[in-house]
């Protein structure tokens, strides 16, 4: 292997290791205010670059008709619950709280032409079309088990996954997408050449990483949501209420999850199911950070990355299983190192 | 036999003996289908539904089977019962290593493992050398058994239905045994099992390798039935499918695993025909059904849908088990102890849990054929204690002996094995299991019998004996009557008695009370202070935390008092009553 490989390499192992990055912290955030492993986290990341890429293609993207139905259902969901509990008055505020986002986005999709957009508002549109739909998502399937165990959570999230690429195949077809870079330049440092896109992923995903480090430690609604992590209950006597923190921590996964599918989107061709790997090699990086630390997380993403990129260029056939197989000696030394006592069950 | 198991087994029996003399073709491969399902969804029942653990990876073990038996049997030229050995052999070693590295850590770690392992299998089945790619292997030889040559689908039908009803029946019996015991206490945690001196690890690990091999043995008979394997029936999506099957069909029992995969299957067949001509071709429709099903499912009804149809089958009468002879030898005791002889020691025990010190300095003694009670307020580190004590818990500094041997690094299965027993402040019994199963988790390392002869059931002799030890400690502590009721449905108080025979069936030098008589009315309570009174007389050291201050001055021999994580005052029950300190600290600074 020559330097410029290596280079090229290692630069495509940290863009992608990046992205991995981003859905690792997508998933420890999720996981610890709401005990959901959430395998659909890649189905954002998908589903917004797809999204994206139609309205490129100056077409209307169908994933504003899912936002619209989502929210539809989770209106009806409130509405009969307000109904059962004689709240009917608060029906025009669920109303308006729910639809106007949803009916708006529709509205615009309807009436504009997508390729009179400009390029930056169709990716403007792409995040706010996909991010509601996380909200919509722990409404719909997660607030009503709530108090389900982990594992039957996990099983959950196993089904609500297996139907969105089921859905994403109905609405996007088999046939995989790329779309359009943000800049095609380059710096030439000397030998080295750093394309500018990879240099855009990188910053914008170390800018997210930052600005969720400062929200969850240095604001009071990102410790009332550490707080709801760590203890559930607690977290509801002293007045946070879990339901709203579990439904923002989902808003956030899905905004990482479509900004993460707006970064791959122009570097690697997209499929309708892609986003289970992308998923899974999130979750190692996770696991190497004990599903708990953001730091160690983020770390083991850029190990993926690289692992990954490294892997492709020498055994290509076995990429995925060299990524995977990491998994193993992480378990061994977590279950080597951790002393794990259950907690009290009451 | 058990009558429960009369519907599956005569089900698959009747399916083996009938279904190839009277279905038509399509339907005998339709059955044999679900049978290869159904196999593997056991042994998922044996892990989800009935262990509190999940695999994802099931189609990868599936996926060994057919592959080893496959590259034997056409590569090498060797016999198919060679390859079924090869593929059992390869497929419980993988799982040994996966569940060895997952089973510590808590419980999502197993399942993420599983799908991480059945995604990279997939890969390595298209790109392994030898293994055909993608295209996969063909001319897998047929199988013969004593003469009877399997040629077609009839055949297998017999066969794989035949096999079905096996594994039912080395199942059941393997539940209902002592192993089975502790399979069916996993999924309300270990700290009980383990205290009770069961390996809870281990049970793990015997559950995901059974539940692998049986998935192994079941992609064995699909690559001898299709004569022809490729990855696809592998992938992580078939894993995920088999699950469905379980939580769809219900997962805590065997028969529900046989009709989920029936369900799932005809059901898939039938929507892959329908749903194309609603919505158009170039769709995986049933996907996003069968995924919006098993979230409602979880939603409405997570104990699966067989258990909503078995509730309104009608219910034959006499169902309920015989209960123990009480004739049966008794099981072999410990080698009885001197009289006031010392039998644990806690000496500067401390325990810290972060900046909060729990425990500070502790010091305390029991001796065998004493009663000592451990009093003070609430919050004062009476439970911690307890925890350090039976090993639950590591203290931070100090050390505690038992007899001569140093127990504070100990785990407390063997802390339980040296002879210390205790009950628990929140009552942990396994809620669905009788009063006399129950207690007999108590009894677990007091019998020895193996993983293959507990499924065949050639240790009932030992079984008798265990149960009648338990039956005679549920009579001593006066819930005779309560003996084949389920646990959970019993008053809180008479739980605490359940956890007290189960802690005796141990046969302990050291009884170790947490809180027994809370929630007792006031006969009882005279009867649990008679029985400790008779234990005390047998020679049996006790350690009580109690709040009723009357019941412990009645009873105990020395009294321990601690306040803030520290040891207020010790001595006799008289002189502890009369002591300022103490009464400051109950009464609140009564100067």
């Amino acid at each position: 292997m020559d330097w410029y490989v290596f280079t090229f390499l290692t630069q495509d192992g940290l863009t992608t290791g990046a992205i991995y990055a981003l859905i690792a912290l997508a998933l420890v955030l999720v996981f610890a205010v709401t005990r959901v492993i959430l395998v659909g986290q890649g189905d954002f990341v998908t589903l917004s670059a797809l999204t994206l890429a139609t309205l490129q293609a100056g077409k209307t993207p169908a994933t504003v008709w899912l936002l619209l139905g989502g929210a539809s259902l989770v209106c009806v969901k409130m509405l009969a619950a307000a109904a059962r509990e004689g709240r009917l008055a608060q029906a025009p505020r669920i109303l308006l709280m729910q639809m106007t986002l949803p009916c708006v986005l529709a509205l615009v999709c309807w009436l504009v032409e997508p390729a009179t957009l400009p390029g930056a508002l169709k990716v403007l549109l792409s995040i706010v079309i996909i991010a509601p739909l996380g909200p919509v998502l722990y409404r719909l399937v997660y607030q009503p088990v709530a108090q389900a165990s982990v594992l039957q959570l996990l099983i959950i999230s196993v089904a609500i996954h297996i139907a969105v690429i089921g859905i994403s195949l109905w609405i996007f077809g088999a046939e995989g997408f790329r779309t359009l870079p943000f800049t095609s330049g380059n710096l030439d440092l000397g030998e080295v050449s750093i394309s500018l896109q990879s240099v855009l992923v990188i910053g914008i995903a170390l800018a997210l990483i930052v600005a969720l480090y400062l929200f969850f430690g240095h604001t009071l609604y990102g410790k009332a949501l550490r707080a709801t992590a760590f203890n559930q209950r607690g977290a509801q006597l002293v007045g946070v209420p879990t339901d709203l923190a579990g439904s923002h921590a989902f808003l956030l996964a899905a905004i990482i999850g479509a900004v993460s599918g707006i970064l791959i989107g122009p570097i690697t061709t997209l499929y309708y199911d892609s986003g289970f790997l992308i998923t899974l090699k999130g979750f190692v990086a996770a696991i190497i950070g004990g599903m708990a630390s953001y730091p160690l997380a983020a770390a083991g993403a850029f190990l993926v990355g690289l692992l990954e990129s490294f892997a492709s260029f020498w055994v290509s056939a076995y990429k995925e299983v060299i990524v995977f197989t990491l998994v193993l000696p992480v378990l061994l030394w977590l279950s080597l190192t951790t002393h794990h006592v259950e907690e009290e069950q009451h | 036999m058990q009558r429960k198991l009369m519907l599956p087994l005569g089900l698959s029996l009747a399916l083996a003996l009938l279904g190839p003399l009277l279905l038509p073709d399509y339907q005998v491969t339709l059955v044999n289908y679900i049978g290869l399902y159904s196999i593997v969804a056991l042994g998922l029942v044996l892990l989800t539904g009935i262990g509190g653990l999940t695999s994802f990876g099931q189609a990868a073990f599936v996926g060994i089977g057919a592959y080893s038996t496959a590259v034997l049997t056409t590569a090498l030229g060797l016999s198919p019962w060679l390859g079924l050995l090869v593929g059992l052999g390869l497929t419980g070693l993988i799982a040994l290593v996966l569940g060895m590295l997952t089973l510590r850590l808590s419980g999502h770690y197993l399942p993420l493992g599983t799908l991480a392992w059945g995604l990279s299998i997939f890969y390595l089945f298209g790109n392994l050398p030898h293994l055909g790619g993608y295209g996969g292997i063909n001319n897998i030889p047929t199988v013969s058994l004593l003469g009877w040559e399997l040629s077609d689908a009839r055949d297998f039908n017999v066969l794989i239905w035949l096999v079905i009803a096996a594994v039912i029946w080395l199942i059941s019996n393997l539940l209902d045994s002592r192993e089975g015991r502790a399979i069916r206490a996993l999924k309300y945690g270990t700290v009980m099992t383990e205290a009770m001196g069961v390996h809870s690890g281990r049970s793990k690990l015997v559950i995901f390798v059974v539940a692998a091999l049986l998935a192994a043995l079941s992609g064995w008979l699909y690559a001898h039935m299709q004569r022809f394997v490729n990855p696809t029936p592998f992938s992580i999506n078939m894993g995920i499918e088999y699950l469905f099957m379980i939580v769809l069909g219900g997962a805590a029992s065997l028969l529900g695993a046989i009709f989920g995969a029936t369900l799932l299957t005809v059901l898939k067949q039938w929507l892959q025909d329908l749903l194309p001509q609603l919505f158009g071709q170039g769709g995986n429709f049933e996907m996003i059904f069968f995924g919006i099903l098993i979230v409602l499912c979880m939603q409405y009804a997570r104990a699966g849908l067989w258990p909503l149809i078995s509730a309104r089958l009608p219910k034959r009468a006499g169902g309920t088990p015989a209960p123990p002879d009480l004739d049966t030898p008794p099981l072999p005791r410990r080698e009885a102890l001197p009289e006031h002889a010392v039998l644990l020691r806690a000496d500067g025990v401390v325990k810290r849990f972060g900046g909060l010190v729990a425990n500070n300095n502790m010091n305390l003694q029991v001796n065998s054929g004493e009663i000592t009670a451990l009093i003070g307020p609430n919050g004062a580190g009476k439970s911690t204690l307890f925890n350090l004590l039976s090993g639950v818990l590591p203290p931070s500094a100090g050390e505690i002996h038992f007899r001569d041997q140093r127990i504070d690094q100990l785990s407390s299965r063997r802390i339980n094995a040296l002879g210390v027993s205790r009950t628990f402040q929140h009552v942990r019994l396994v809620p669905d299991m009788t009063v006399l199963e129950n207690v007999s988790l108590g009894a677990h390392r007091r019998g020895h019998a193996g993983l293959l002869r507990t499924c065949l059931h050639l240790e009932r002799g030992e079984e008798g004996a265990l149960l009648a030890e338990a039956a005679r400690q549920i009579e001593r502590v006066g819930l005779g009557e309560h003996l084949l009721d389920e646990a959970g449905n019993l008053p809180l108080g008479k739980q605490r008695i359940v956890e007290i025979a189960r802690a005796l069936c141990a046969d302990p030098y050291l009884l170790l009370l947490d809180e027994p008589a809370a929630g007792l009315r006031h006969l009882e309570k005279q009867a649990l202070g008679a029985l400790l009174r008779r234990l005390r007389e047998e020679g049996m050291g006790v350690l009580l935390v109690e709040h009723d201050m009357d019941f412990v001055m009645d009873l105990a021999d020395h009294v321990v008092v601690m306040e803030f994580g520290e040891k207020l005052a010790s001595g006799l029950p008289h002189a502890i009553q009369e002591n300022p300190a103490v009464m400051a600290a109950y009464l609140g600074g009564a100067e």
